[in-house]
């Protein structure tokens, strides 16, 4: 990923900023040029909780190139309590563990680095809520 | 009045045991355990660092001073394992966390004091009136060489507190610092793994300046060791910090509920800084701290605190240290430890 694109991602991929349609209420994530729901482009930015449950997942075993230390690891997509839905790595469990409806829980991680000379990718993740 | 008005921390989930190192290296396992106190320690996952936990860390503090993140004035984290040379983790910190644009921030190193400087700083800007709020953080990944002592204890964590003048949890009461030129341990530029000058980062390094900061704060503030209901030493391993407890007469009632290291490692620039995030965990209103850190190179920051009402209000609304620290624990064994801290050379 080129440094000027995850530059201008930061305050979803950090902070999980989300749009809001000042119209109709429903929220975006990522946000959208109009609403979805009623085609209004009057939004507001809010910050979603960071908590939700898994709505489907996979395990990932053959991992794309910067994740091969991580493997076997879940990738889901988690509903969000306010409603999005976010596809994102699910981090410190056992992946086989993992099942429909359990809770998770928002973690600032490291997502991948450009080499060993480039910029290190940040973003979110999900773990298991398990109250540490 | 000045002091805490937040504070949180972040324990990786893995976990090493002593003898699972030793046995690779063919050392004494019930040595290392007998005679450094240490029994496991943290380690981070591949996808955590420096930044990473200091970010979760200090959303934990935030959680409990339930303040406006926008309003946080400086940002300032200490560690020795900065995911860049040169790129600040402050700036990764403050994005995270919802503090920039109006923040000043900077990252620190002083070996494992980094934390408590931060704080120094952080305090000291609120006292002035410079910022409303200041964010400190003493977060480590810390390296170790494989085989060397250091490996038995290098561990990971961060623990983040919240600088404020109302609504605190914990107030300051003084503070005190002990520094000399003193090299104990270093890392030279471009060098993976930190050096060190084995038995002289005792008696002339560790145990002279932390007894040299405790002996002055407790002289410039009239105080005797059983004043305190609690008291913090930096820990870079379970025998330093109870033989220097003992040394300046304090009890194992006043430095057990701080003490992390036998099963948390060293985490450097953490190390104090969690203890003294587990004792507030426990604190009731009214209860005086001593927190005590040390940084080879060497130097002794010191604090004292009083907690005050509000903390049993605000103990809850985050995990507690020893939660992060006894519960939901992955053990790993050597191979894995070895693939997650990159110790293993790859073709690229």
């Amino acid at each position: 990923m080129q440094v000027p694109r995850y530059w201008r991602e930061i305050p979803k991929r950090y902070r999980l900023e989300a749009a809001q349609c000042k119209k109709c209420l429903n929220i975006s994530f990522p946000e959208k040029f109009s609403c979805p729901e009623c085609g209004s482009r009057d939004f507001k930015t809010i910050k979603l909780s960071g908590k939700g449950k898994i709505s489907t997942h996979t395990i990932i075993r053959i991992a794309p190139e910067g994740f091969n230390d991580q493997v076997p690891y879940g990738m889901g997509i988690i509903e969000m309590d306010e409603g999005p839905r976010i596809m994102a790595q699910i981090t410190d469990c056992d992946p086989e563990k993992l099942k429909t409806g359990d809770r998770m829980i928002y973690q600032f991680r490291r997502i991948r680095e450009d080499g060993s000379t480039g910029v290190i990718m940040y973003a979110y993740k999900f773990v298991p809520d398990v109250g540490i | 009045m000045t002091g805490i008005v937040g504070y949180g921390t972040k324990i990786p989930r893995y976990r090493i045991k002593v003898e699972e190192i030793a046995k690779v290296w063919g050392a004494d396992a019930p040595t290392y355990k007998r005679g450094l106190n240490l029994n496991e320690k943290s380690v981070p996952a591949p996808d955590e660092d420096c930044a990473t936990l200091s970010v979760n860390a200090a959303l934990n503090a935030l959680k409990r001073a339930e303040i406006d993140p926008a309003d946080i004035g400086a940002v300032y984290v200490g560690s020795e394992s900065h995911p860049y040379a040169v790129k600040p983790t402050g700036t990764i910190v403050s994005e995270a966390i919802g503090a920039c644009p109006y923040v000043h921030t900077a990252d620190l190193e002083f070996a494992c004091k980094a934390g408590t400087e931060g704080m120094f700083i952080a305090l000291n800007l609120v006292k002035s009136g410079a910022v409303p709020y200041a964010l400190a953080i003493g977060a480590d990944t810390s390296q170790g060489a494989p085989g060397d002592a250091l490996e038995y204890s290098a561990a990971a964590g961060a623990a983040a507190f919240i600088m404020g003048k109302d609504n605190l949890i914990a107030e300051l009461k003084d503070t005190h610092c002990f520094m000399t030129d003193t090299p104990d341990f270093w890392r030279r530029e471009y060098k993976h793994y930190p050096e060190h000058g084995g038995r002289f980062t005792g008696a002339p390094a560790y145990f002279k300046h932390v007894t040299g900061a405790v002996d002055a704060i407790l002289g410039k503030t009239n105080m005797k060791p059983d004043d305190f209901k609690y008291v913090i030493f930096h820990q870079p391993n379970g025998k330093f910090p109870v033989l220097v407890a003992k040394k300046l007469g304090f009890t194992e009632q006043q430095y057990l509920p701080g003490l992390l290291s036998p099963t948390l490692g060293n985490t450097y620039s953490g190390s104090s800084p969690m203890g003294f995030a587990a004792t507030l965990d426990i604190a009731k209103p009214g209860d005086l701290i001593l927190l005590i850190s040390y940084g080879s190179g060497a130097g002794s920051d010191a604090f004292i605190f009083e907690t005050t009402e509000k903390i049993d209000e605000v103990r809850n609304r985050a995990p507690k240290l020893r939660t992060q620290l006894d519960e939901h624990k992955i053990y790993i064994e050597y191979g894995t430890y070895a693939k997650f801290r990159k110790k293993i050379l790859l073709p690229n």
